[in-house]
């Protein structure tokens, strides 16, 4: 048989992927579906960031310092590129797992539960592990098959299970998780300091030029300096206070997550044993800790049937079929229980909106 | 079981069943995996060389979640440069994914393909398990296939391992 090179386009792994991301530039870029919120928190950035620029910038570069705007340029560009960051890379998504290992994972289940007589629930699936001396119990999660690792949790927006997630965040139009947590972190940080430094400015631009052409022409000369003063004044409060929130959370070793189950809190609960009990340590960890690259190989090349590269095969299959963690999506979803609803309900439903900016994005 | 080499085992032997090596998280969330020798591999392999690989494949993975001078240094470095850096910088823990895949692949030569057993890389499977696959010999008439047989996988005819449905 001859092999006729069929020129199929290459089909990648993210193609296949289960779960309700969104993927861009041929699998480099993932995101959740929606992403309205994320294009407004760029246009809010964007926007008023070049009002800044373009008014109030000339006159305090001029009579102040031209340093200003050198600074402002800087935490825009840092606050844009962890956004992007946030937004555009795997926040640890744990693959589902394949027919085998979940058949296996079943099998060890029935066997540990033994017998259930007609007509009574099977226990919850629930498996006890002891972490630093504390027992920490894993859920089974019903859509992935598979036991969650500690600190992960479902997210039902995107459908998939995270590590170590924190929350789904519709600003950044993903979620938070283990691998862009110290992303986002650094963002509304930057972000923070970047309000805090335009409407400082502000200030001292009105109060300067008041000073020589009174108050009114200052306002009707830059007509902007009041829309970025009534933008920056409802970002401070929310960005800021989330930013406060956020070092405590990292301070304790903490997530969202976490925090708002009150998995740590409350009598006869354990303490949280994943921090080090340094404030240090645990910033250290969680900002300067190692990366795990991302296991979900979205740019890999979907192999057939047959194991072989698709154009060694004279005719590719219809419907290829892939070696990636694939489950149907016709399988029941687990009941969803209120623990599981309650953090993705919490959209960081803090009011006011930001400034954004819509440059290049970039990988991962 | 006669030796093979890779390929032959994947042309000639059939698949017959898969073991699943689960995370060990009494450390934490590091990734780790169960030293415990599961039953399945009783008659083809030693328990020795089992752990052997384990405890090393968990050694890797320590030095590769090290929290450190050095870590910390890549952390601050990459957050300097707006983590435009990652563009064109390996991470440490990439580095040392490349040195597990060695090694797997290293073992499965030397060990686990002359026993009918081959490993697959954690990271092809998120991180979640070590999965064994046990291939039985197709040439051998009739011999047991070592373990539970309730988990044959499905399937398991014609001399390729199909992993997927």
């Amino acid at each position: 048989m001859s092999v006729m090179m069929v020129r199929k386009k290459v089909m990648r792994k993210w193609e296949k992927l289960p779960g309700k991301n969104s993927f861009c530039c041929d699998g480099r870029i993932m995101m959740a579906r929606q992403k309205g919120i994320f294009y407004l928190t760029l246009i809010l950035i964007l926007g008023t960031c070049s009002l800044f620029f373009a008014f109030e910038c000339r006159y305090l570069a001029a009579h102040l310092s031209p340093a200003i705007p050198v600074f402002a340029v800087v935490l825009f560009l840092f606050a844009l590129a962890t956004l992007l960051r946030t937004s555009f890379s795997d926040p640890g998504v744990i693959p589902r797992a394949l027919p085998d290992e979940a058949a296996f994972i079943e099998m060890e289940i029935e066997a540990a539960n033994g017998n259930v007589p007609q007509g009574q629930r099977p226990p919850p699936r629930i498996k006890n592990v002891q972490i630093n001396n504390q027992i920490v119990k894993l859920k089974y999660c019903y859509t992935c098959k598979i036991f969650r690792p500690p600190r992960a949790s479902h997210c039902s927006i995107c459908d998939n299970c995270v590590e170590r997630f924190d929350h789904h965040c519709p600003w950044v139009g993903n979620c938070v998780g283990k691998r862009n947590y110290r992303y986002f972190y650094l963002f509304i940080l930057s972000l923070s300091l970047l309000t805090i430094y335009i409407f400082t400015f502000n200030i001292v631009y009105i109060s300067l030029n008041s000073v020589k052409v009174g108050f009114l022409n200052t306002l009707k000369e830059t007509p902007g300096t009041v829309l970025e003063v009534f933008i920056c004044f409802f970002t401070l409060w929310s960005v800021v206070g989330l930013t406060g929130f956020h070092t405590f959370l990292v301070s304790m070793n903490q997530t969202t997550n976490e925090d708002i189950k009150g998995s740590w809190t409350g009598k006869n609960r354990i303490q949280n044993p994943y921090s080090h009990g340094n404030f240090v340590k645990n910033c250290c960890e969680v900002l300067c800790g190692p990366v795990q690259p991302s296991v979900l190989d979205r740019r890999g090349i979907v192999q057939d049937q047959n194991g072989l590269a698709p154009l060694e095969n004279s005719t590719p299959p219809p419907g290829a079929v892939t070696t990636s963690p694939l489950i149907s999506r016709e399988l029941p979803k687990e009941p969803v229980t209120p623990q599981d609803v309650r953090p993705e309900a919490l959209e960081m439903s803090t009011s006011a909106p930001k400034k954004s900016e819509g440059s290049r994005g970039k990988e991962k | 079981f006669q030796g093979h080499n890779l390929q032959e085992l994947r042309r000639s032997a059939s698949l017959a069943t898969k073991v699943f090596i689960q995370r060990d998280y009494s450390e934490g969330t590091m990734c780790q995996f169960q030293t415990k020798f599961p039953p399945e591999l009783d008659s083809r392999i030693e328990r020795q060389l089992f752990e052997e690989t384990v405890k090393n494949l968990n050694n890797y993975y320590v030095e590769a979640e090290k929290i450190g001078g050095s870590s910390y240094l890549e952390g601050c470095l990459a957050c300097a440069t707006a983590y435009f850096i990652f563009l064109c910088m390996e991470t440490h823990y990439e580095k040392v994914l490349k040195k597990i895949s060695k090694y797997i692949q290293e073992q499965n030569e030397k060990i686990y393909a002359p026993r009918g057993l081959l490993i697959t890389d954690p990271v092809e499977r998120g991180m979640r398990v070590i999965e064994i696959s046990i291939y039985e010999d197709r040439c051998s008439s009739g011999s047991s296939s070592s373990g539970s047989s309730s988990t044959t996988s499905s399937g398991g005819g014609g001399g390729v391992a199909n992993r997927g449905r």
